[in-house]
């Protein structure tokens, strides 16, 4: 019988030397007593450590070391030797480890679940109070009292988070100290921590942020146990929280509502908006108006109204379908992939000032997980977002517009017809004025790559064609 | 006559309380090492619980709760006889501090009334962050409350301190918003919303030199909906839900049950607050980010697009859907096996790894961490088939808890 005795500090290294030293050796688990506890050497005994390594190579995932140093401070005395069996089996059999449903992994697995646990309440649960500082630097002190040995392994933390101040964290296992850097020390007596200032405000928190409305005492319980209560300040209050709860919701439903305090009626009188049910008389009451535009119901979801843009007196207005997912986050026209075919055409079209919009200025959409796929609109909603677009041509007075796609087509020209034999041609828009259809350029977008080439020749020869009509129309 | 500190911590943590919002996870990761003081990223940490089950770990409060808004759901709207006080930046900061130095906090959580207008609240608040992450290394966690109708200068300024932004959405249909609190506008939270989207996609993009520009909110945005003050089903609920996740990638939708508030506006019943619906709707919600659930296959269990109080979401799909059980374990795809109720994406992990040491039984479920008391009826096993239970008529009042009888409270 090997025996092995872990120190109640820095037992990862030790338990690690010993384990690789024994796997080495291919020492079977039943022939090692590991111990945590060096009064029970008194009666054990048993054989020393061989002393040098063995003849085999002794591998384990780095996963298996991170739960090594988690299970190792679990308190069960059977843990050393769970790890030890697992580490000499790895040896052998390279699956069980990384099987979640075997019995010796799983068993590991829930040793070190209260483990980690443990360290993440340890974190949440230390709560310093301010000592009297020798040097420049504050410093501050902490008892808490944990059921397993995590002192190493959840201190860490603390250094990383408060650099700035000298502190320590006393339990009955042993003590940490910062002053720059980490150090462990045997424990001590439970020190005599001075009242903290903070406390009574920190307890006023507590108490205030509290709905009594809420009752949820399980659920308090099961995530705040009530062993670690008695170095928990606030927990104090808890019982005349729970006491006064009852009353003060009861209180809240007989109590009459009070009267509105005089100035109430003075500021809501100032920001109460000016009703603007005129007819707008520029682009710019326009686009104002249509931002709280509801003729339709697309503004529930739509993030915002897309008006359109560019130089008020352009002679020329392109009209494509709707905003898409990029109009609507940016609140602006044509920006999203299509948007930016077009641009790069009216670009090399050399196309002058131009006023971009849409027939519809909501986006619709369904949502898909995380995207939004583009819905066509209705001939309804077509119908109702006219009023803007009419109001639009009507400011803008273009000389040509074009139509981009067939919903832009009925909105202008009020046909449904299909829009394959009316490409490239100019037909009289519902106020009189000319309208060149063409393709959408989203269209091109959808299409088979090699198909995409024509489609996108055709847009490009109707926009050649829109500059010629209107240099023909400006010449008179 | 002048308040203590005391006094107005009392107030203004009592004003912040209605706020579900208590997240600290999700950012980048920082420590105190190199300077300052703090630390964050990984999951956040919750310094205590109250009475309510809800975690405490960010300091939430208000700036002030004076109010020239009136949403007839909140208790510092203009028109309520609340008591009103006000910090000055200089007190948040240095509550803030010295409560993140005890270890009691994770950072600040900081929302307000509007005062004055829109952009004075916002300069101040962004005034307060600036002096927490330039003046004082704060490395610790900081959430604002983003007042929807300031300007983007301001909310672009504040993405650059804090690490998530919310804009609260209140109400989930707009028509209840305009009702209620007539003074915000829906389109106007939405576009908000938009911004803090497309500035955080801004700030990932490298520039030409390859330089990352500073993050922008790291952890994202939420918001939080009230549950319960207006007639909105769940359906309509997390149909809205939807919308906000796909269209401003939020990371959180909170659902707040509307719960009775002093001096309550005679606009909202004062209602017991609805615990179990909230409750449901996380779960739903869990199920649409997590699960790979659509609204309608959640929402359409039941005809009135409620979710059923007694049945977890999942569980009520399943037995709505019983054509598509019982499902072989050892065969069935990852997104299957996300559907049976019972397994959590964590078991469904494991199963996945167990699989490859060969097949699964009952007892490896069991180990594994499976609750073989609700996936029983619906998984087929090499020792374990469901017979005809999946499709019993009795299978739901095995679930169901037995009826009671109505309390009158």
């Amino acid at each position: 019988m090997i025996r092995v005795t872990l120190p109640p500090l820095g037992f990862v290294q030790i338990w690690r030397d010993a384990a690789r030293l024994l796997a080495s050796h291919d020492t079977p688990p039943e022939s090692v007593i590991w111990s945590r506890d060096a009064a029970a050497d008194l009666f054990g005994g048993g054989d020393p450590l061989p002393e040098r390594d063995g003849p085999a190579r002794v591998t384990a995932p780095a996963s298996f070391q991170r739960l090594v140093e988690t299970v190792l401070c679990h308190r069960d005395p059977q843990a050393p030797s769970w790890l030890y069996q697992a580490l000499h089996r790895h040896q052998r059999d390279l699956r069980a480890l990384f099987n979640p449903a075997d019995p010796l992994t799983r068993r590991l697995e829930e040793l070190a679940k209260p483990v980690r646990r443990e360290i993440h309440k340890m974190h949440a649960f230390v709560r310093f109070r301010e000592l009297p500082a020798a040097g420049p630097r504050r410093s501050f002190g902490a008892w808490f009292e944990p059921e397993h040995a995590i002192l190493e392994a959840a201190t860490p933390f603390f250094a990383k988070r408060f650099a700035d101040m000298d502190w320590m964290i006393a339990t009955p296992q042993g003590v940490a100290r910062f002053d720059g850097r980490l150090t462990f020390h045997p424990p001590a007596p439970r020190p005599d921590l001075p009242e903290d200032a903070s406390e009574a405000l920190w307890g006023t928190y507590f108490a205030n942020i509290f709905n009594p409305a809420r009752l949820a005492v399980k659920a308090m319980q099961s995530e705040m146990p009530r062993k670690y209560w008695s170095n928990l300040p606030e927990t104090r209050l808890i019982p005349e929280m729970l006491a006064g709860a009852d009353a003060r919701v009861a209180a809240m439903r007989a109590a009459m509502p009070t009267d509105t305090p005089a100035r109430a009626q003075r500021i809501l009188n100032r920001q109460a908006p000016q009703m603007d049910l005129q007819r707008p008389q520029t682009l710019a009451e326009a686009q104002h108006q249509a931002a709280a535009c509801r003729r339709c119901g697309l503004c529930e979801a739509a993030t915002q109204t897309v008006w359109g843009e560019g130089p008020p007196d352009a002679p020329l207005m392109i009209v494509g379908e709707a905003p898409g997912d990029a109009e609507d986050l940016s609140g602006r026209p044509f920006v999203g992939p299509a948007g930016q075919l077009l641009r790069e055409e009216l670009a090399r079209a050399e196309i002058g000032p131009t006023w971009l919009t849409n027939a519809v200025k909501h986006f619709k959409f369904t949502p898909r997980g995380k995207r939004r796929l583009h819905q066509n609109p209705t001939r309804g909603e077509i119908s109702h977002c006219r009023w803007w677009l009419d109001l639009e041509r009507e400011m803008v007075r273009p000389k040509l517009t074009v139509a981009l796609g067939a919903s832009a087509a009925f909105a202008l020209t009020g046909s449904a017809a299909p829009l394959t034999p009316r490409r490239g041609r100019i037909e009289p828009a519902t106020d009189g004025g000319p309208v060149l259809l063409t393709w959408h350029p989203s269209r091109i977008l959808r299409l088979p790559t090699p198909d995409q080439p024509a489609a996108r020749a055709e847009l490009a020869a109707d926009l050649a064609t829109a500059r010629e009509v209107l240099a023909r129309i400006e010449a008179g | 006559m002048k308040r203590s500190l005391q006094d107005k911590l009392a107030i203004l943590a009592d004003a912040a309380k209605y706020d579900a919002s208590c997240a600290s996870s999700g950012t980048t990761r920082r420590d105190s090492r190199a300077g300052g003081i703090g630390s964050a990223g990984g999951s956040g940490i919750c310094h205590a619980y109250t009475p309510d089950g809800r975690c405490v770990s960010l300091l939430k409060i208000l700036m002030t709760n004076f109010c020239i808004y009136d949403c007839a759901y909140c208790i510092n709207r203009v028109s309520s006889g609340v008591e009103r006080a006000r910090f000055s930046p200089e007190e948040v900061v240095s509550l803030t501090l010295e409560f993140y130095r005890r270890n009691y906090i994770e950072g600040l959580f900081l929302s307000s009334g509007i005062i004055r207008s829109p952009d004075d609240t916002m300069a101040d608040m962004v005034r307060i962050a600036r002096m927490l992450r330039i003046d004082h290394g704060f490395k610790g966690y900081i959430h604002l409350k983003t007042i929807p109708e300031a300007s983007a200068e301001l909310i672009e300024q504040a993405g650059l301190f804090a690490d998530r932004l919310s804009v609260n959405i209140e109400l989930p249909q707009d028509a209840s918003t305009r009702k209620l609190a007539p003074q915000k506008k829906p389109e106007t939270i939405r576009a908000a919303m938009a911004g803090v989207r497309l500035s955080r996609e801004a700030s990932r993009e490298r520039s030409h030199t390859g330089k990352r520009s500073a993050r922008f909110a790291p952890a994202g945005q939420s918001t939080q909906m009230i549950v319960g003050a207006d007639a909105a089903s769940d359906r309509d609920i997390l149909t809205t839900s939807a919308r906000l996740y796909s269209g401003y990638d939020l990371k959180r939708v909170y659902y707040s049950a509307f719960s009775p508030i002093p001096d309550a506006s005679t606009a909202l019943p004062l209602i017991k607050p609805p615990l179990m619906r909230e409750h449901r709707l996380y779960q739903a919600d869990w199920l649409m980010r997590f699960y790979g659930f659509e609204v309608e296959e959640i929402a359409g269990v039941a005809p009135s697009g409620n979710l059923d109080l007694t049945l977890d979401p999942k569980l009520a799909w399943a037995l709505a859907n019983r054509a598509q059980f019982p499902v072989d374990v050892n065969k069935a795809s990852r997104e299957m096996l996300l559907r049976i109720p019972g397994f959590g994406t964590r078991t469904v992990t494991r199963i996945l790894a167990a699989r490859r040491s060969g097949p699964v039984r009952y007892g490896d479920l069991l180990r594994i961490g499976a609750l073989m008391g609700k996936a029983a009826p619906f998984v087929v096993l090499p020792d374990w088939r469901p017979g005809a239970l999946t499709d019993s008529q009795a299978l739901r009042d095995k679930f169901a808890p037995p009826p009671e009888q109505l309390s009158l409270f």
